[in-house]
């Protein structure tokens, strides 16, 4: 097969022959749907292209990606992408995983991964469920849950996953969702053009195990009440007519009315500032209760700091400038020897 | 006046003290004075676990012993000829391993009224002037004492002064044992060049330790050790963790891979990941993951981008690595997973030896799971057996164990070393574009070995999905087929049996093809057998000795071996794990001989056990 730039493919090219087994109406098929079409525009060879996964529902996703692909083990994608980073890291690497798999089993793994900065995205796909094993509570579910494991609810305090990737300075955070198809393929594009692991978010519907999880957030009659799609430069601004606004007082985000403030007063959105970044993501009550926040999406933070593979082959270079390329005899020699005649 | 020369084949010594005393350092010392003067050797530290344990403790007592000789050396030695003791406890601890007029070296300021009671020594009174060691010879010397009066003028603080004291008791046995100070005088300038006042502290003392030794008036003794009757080459001493080490680098040089080694700290394996990282320059990529299973499955993402993936580690670590090590079979991917076995089960004796994951590595995964397993015999046969693990992994597309064990690790011999010329060159099977084809590249289509090629992400049209779920053969992809996951376990159990037909048939290590007995070991029980065996068969008994370097699968001819001898006796450091394979598969009634105590058979252990079969 030739080689063939990406210009030239479409959608369809990174389909599979794989029959697709998820469940009739689950969200995976949408943000499927949207990484094969988003995948062409980026200017990458089919065969630098490389999808990883772990286990779980969303795990099953290499196989329908026509690229290199490793359907891993549970929760170890990240390592697994670190590896292969370190080996090749001219390979564009998408990591695919979901609640269970990143912040349960694999939640050490996940957070090592965003320190060391490693050239990869990550779609993390959030149903707040354990959808393979057939509807247990994850650590993304809201305290007491009733799940088959939880019959009496759930005693977990949930992680907040945008926190914890701050708090695991996470050079790219970006939260999405299955029913935004346009949005989800933004900030894909997003991710892609950052250097370094940039974590995207995918709030994703179970319809089996977890139906309605984000139905807020995603249905039409109450979605613009309760999202606030944040863009860079723009103030927040939301509401079905745009009614609302956010305001920063000293350290506290409050919610007001467009009648009584500018634009200009309003927090201004800063996808480079930690700070206000850490405030918010703690956007993060249930949007549904009167005072609450809505909840936020886009490209929260991002900044630029050096890739962990970039750095390692470096230090492969400053060892060959500095001791001259491996002497294979020398080091089998050693430092003293003798001669028996 | 002047001491006498008596001329010895073979001395043991054992220098014991508290773990921050040097004690590591002394006896590496004198080791590598011998190897350079031309003897033979063999040596096993033997410290504990902690960094610092408690001063002049029994718990705390760190010891180092070689044996060396002009004669052929196998062992770290059964008893000792010589024990230097820093303190109390070293001597209380260690008195029981010294000959019958055997010879005492003692720092008589270890010994005071504190040190008599953290060794808890009941009486209270020193063993130096008891009368109790009247068997011994036993020349006292207020080493802390001396060592202060040597720097007094030296402008080092207290701490630095008392920290120079081995160099003192070093000095004074490279006398007794008739034995050049150049090499320690280099090592000591090249390790503090940039402090050249703590050169001119330890020079001075080791010097004042060589001089005490030869203006005083005993011993009258000294002892000279000849030159061992060694194969003629050129030789260099080696630690087995660092000849694991250079093996690994080889064996990606000699390959044209690059080396990727993902590991995790743990006792006793460390010093393999620390010693790579030192490598850069050879293209090695180091990569100290957060633990063991990100540090396996690194690997894993490595070799599946064309690296020759390396994970090192012991017991604990390789439990948890289980379920990768299932995933890279399922995926077929090359992967040396090394393992220095330590004491077990769970944390169990970290400082200490044992041979007890051969079950582990051969069957410990979920599933029908087979891997090649082989392990080294000595330290520096760590560099071949790494290498063939290296090379067994890329021909055949398989993870590999390689077993060492902490006895290997930290213990010593000198090594012929091959120049790269000697070693043999190997490469992986790489697909290439011309592989693919319209209906998408088969990742699992195998050659007659059945090995499957390595198609690394980036080559044009061989664009494949793969994972630790059953798949069709051939195609890779996800089956559930129950003929077809009955061929896929057949397949993989076929693939790594078919490996016997790229090894060396079992040889005979030392004594007849046919006997009495076989004495049959693996990993680092060889020098203790070879010795016992090697006296038996001067006394004239029908004994012989082999020795498995690959366990997994066997050497084709192995049960042709076993059937030539009336008895198969097999003595290991655990409770009988070659011993049940070995069984199980030929169904031979073999003998076995255990011994789990975090320290190596002795020579008479192993004879003794044969001596009881021949009856």
């Amino acid at each position: 097969m030739a080689e063939v730039l990406n210009g030239e493919l479409t959608a369809k090219d990174f389909e599979t022959d794989q029959e697709v087994r998820w469940c009739p109406g689950c969200g995976d098929y949408s943000i499927l749907k949207q990484v094969q079409k988003v995948i062409p525009e980026l200017g990458v060879k089919r065969e630098d292209v490389v999808f990883i996964s772990g286990i779980g529902c969303s795990s099953r996703f290499p196989y329908y990606m026509n690229t290199y692909g490793m359907h891993s083990i549970h929760g170890r994608a990240p390592a697994v992408v670190s590896g292969l980073k370190a080996t090749n890291p001219n390979l564009s690497v998408w990591m695919i995983t979901g609640d269970g798999d990143a912040l349960s089993i694999g939640g050490n793994h996940i957070i090592h991964m965003l320190r060391r900065n490693f050239n990869i995205n990550i779609l993390l796909f959030n149903n707040q469920i354990y959808g393979l094993t057939k509807g247990q509570y994850s650590p993304t579910s809201e305290e007491g849950k009733t799940t088959k494991s939880t019959p009496m609810g759930s005693l977990d305090h949930p992680f907040n996953p945008a926190a914890l990737c701050l708090g695991a300075d996470s050079t790219f955070y970006a939260r999405t969702m299955d029913r935004d198809p346009i949005h989800l393929r933004d900030v894909l594009s997003r991710a892609n053009a950052h250097k370094g692991t940039s974590m995207v978010e995918i709030y994703q519907n179970c319809n089996v195990f977890n139906d309605g999880a984000f139905e807020g957030m995603t249905d039409k009659s109450t979605k613009a009440d309760q999202t606030l799609f944040v863009e860079h430069g723009l103030p927040m601004i939301f509401g079905a007519n745009k009614e609302f606004g956010i305001k920063l007082d000293g350290f506290t985000p409050v919610i007001v009315n467009m009648d009584s403030v500018s634009e200009n007063d309003l927090w201004i959105h800063d996808e480079t500032n930690r700070a206000k970044a850490n405030i918010l993501v703690r956007f993060y009550q249930d949007p549904s209760l009167e005072g609450n926040f809505p909840r936020p999406f886009g490209v929260f933070y991002t900044e630029e700091r050096a890739c962990y593979e970039d750095l390692l082959v470096n230090q492969v270079e400053l060892a060959k400038n500095k001791f001259g390329k491996g002497d294979l005899d020398a080091l089998l020699r050693g430092k003293s020897t003798w001669t028996i005649s | 006046m002047a001491a006498t020369l008596e001329s010895t084949k073979e001395i043991t010594i054992l220098f014991a003290g508290d773990s921050g005393d040097g004690i590591q350092l002394t006896g590496t010392q004198f080791t590598d004075t011998n190897a350079l003067f031309g003897n033979d050797l063999s040596t096993f530290p033997n410290f504990p676990a902690e960094i610092r344990a408690p001063q002049g403790t029994l718990a705390g007592v760190s010891g180092f012993q070689l044996h060396f000789g002009s004669i052929e050396i196998f062992t770290p030695g059964d008893e000792c000829d010589a024990l230097v003791v820093m303190n109390a406890a070293a001597l209380k601890a260690n008195l029981k391993t010294l000959k019958k007029g055997g010879i005492i070296i003692a720092n008589t300021d270890g010994f005071d009224a504190k040190n008599l009671r953290l060794a808890k020594v009941d009486s209270g009174i020193s063993a130096l002037e008891d009368g109790s060691l009247s068997n011994y010879k036993v020349y006292p010397i207020e080493v802390t004492k001396l060592t202060k009066e040597c720097l007094k003028d030296s402008g080092l603080g207290i701490k630095d002064i008392d920290r120079t004291k081995n160099m003192f008791v070093l000095g004074y046995v490279l006398w007794m044992f008739d034995r050049s100070l150049d090499p320690t005088l280099k090592y000591i300038s090249d390790k503090f060049k940039k402090k050249p006042e703590i050169v001119d502290a330890n020079s001075k003392v080791l010097r004042a330790g060589y001089n005490f030794g030869d203006t005083t008036e005993t011993p009258t003794t000294r002892f000279s050790v000849d030159k061992a009757p060694m194969p003629k080459g050129v030789y260099r001493n080696i630690m087995g963790n660092e000849a694991a080490a250079i093996g690994l680098v080889a064996a990606a040089q000699r390959s044209g891979l690059e080396l990727f080694c993902g590991s995790y700290p743990i006792t006793p394996a460390t010093d393999i990941l620390q010693e790579l990282a030192k490598h850069k320059n050879f293209g090695v990529k180091t990569f100290q993951a957060e633990d063991e299973i990100a540090a396996i499955a690194s690997t894993i993402g490595a070799s599946f981008g064309g690296a020759l993936g390396v994970t090192t580690s012991s017991g604990p670590g390789i439990a948890l690595k289980g379920e990768a090590i299932g995933l890279a079979l399922m995926l077929e991917l090359p992967l040396v997973i090394v393992n220095v076995q330590r004491g077990g089960p769970s944390t169990g004796l970290p400082t200490k030896t044992e041979q007890a994951d051969l079950l582990q590595a051969v069957y410990g995964r979920n599933g029908e799971s087979p891997v090649a397993v082989v392990a080294a015999a000595t330290p520096a046969d760590c560099f071949n057996m790494a290498f063939e693990a290296c090379r067994l992994a890329v021909e055949h597309m398989t993870p590999v164990f390689f077993l060492s064990d902490g006895y290997l690790a930290n213990g010593a011999e000198p090594w012929r070393f091959p120049t790269v010329d000697e070693l043999p060159a190997f490469k992986g099977n790489f697909a290439t574009t011309a592989d693919a084809s319209e209906e998408g590249y088969r990742p699992y289509d195998r050659d007659a070995n059945l090995v499957r090629k390595w198609a690394i992400p980036g080559t044009p049209g061989l664009e494949h999905r793969m994972g630790g779920i059953e798949k069709q053969d051939g195609t890779g992809n996800i089956s559930y087929d129950p003929d077809n996951h009955q061929h896929m376990v057949n397949t993989r159990a076929k693939k790594i049996s078919n490996i016997a037909n790229n090894i060396p048939l079992q040889d005979i290590e030392l004594g007849e093809a046919k006997g009495k007995v076989l004495v049959l070991g693996w990993g680092s029980t060889f020098g203790a057998i070879k010795a016992a065996t090697k006296e038996l068969i001067a006394e004239g008994h029908s004994v012989s000795h082999a020795h498995i370097r690959y366990l997994f699968p066997f050497p084709k001819n192995i049960e042709e071996v076993l059937r030539s001898f009336d008895t198969v006796l097999v003595p290991e450091m655990n409770m009988g794990q070659l011993n049940m394979m070995i069984r199980s598969q030929y169904l031979i009634p073999t003998v076995a001989l255990n011994k789990v105590k975090g320290i190596p058979f002795s020579k008479n252990e192993i004879k003794d056990k044969v001596l009881e079969i021949l009856g």
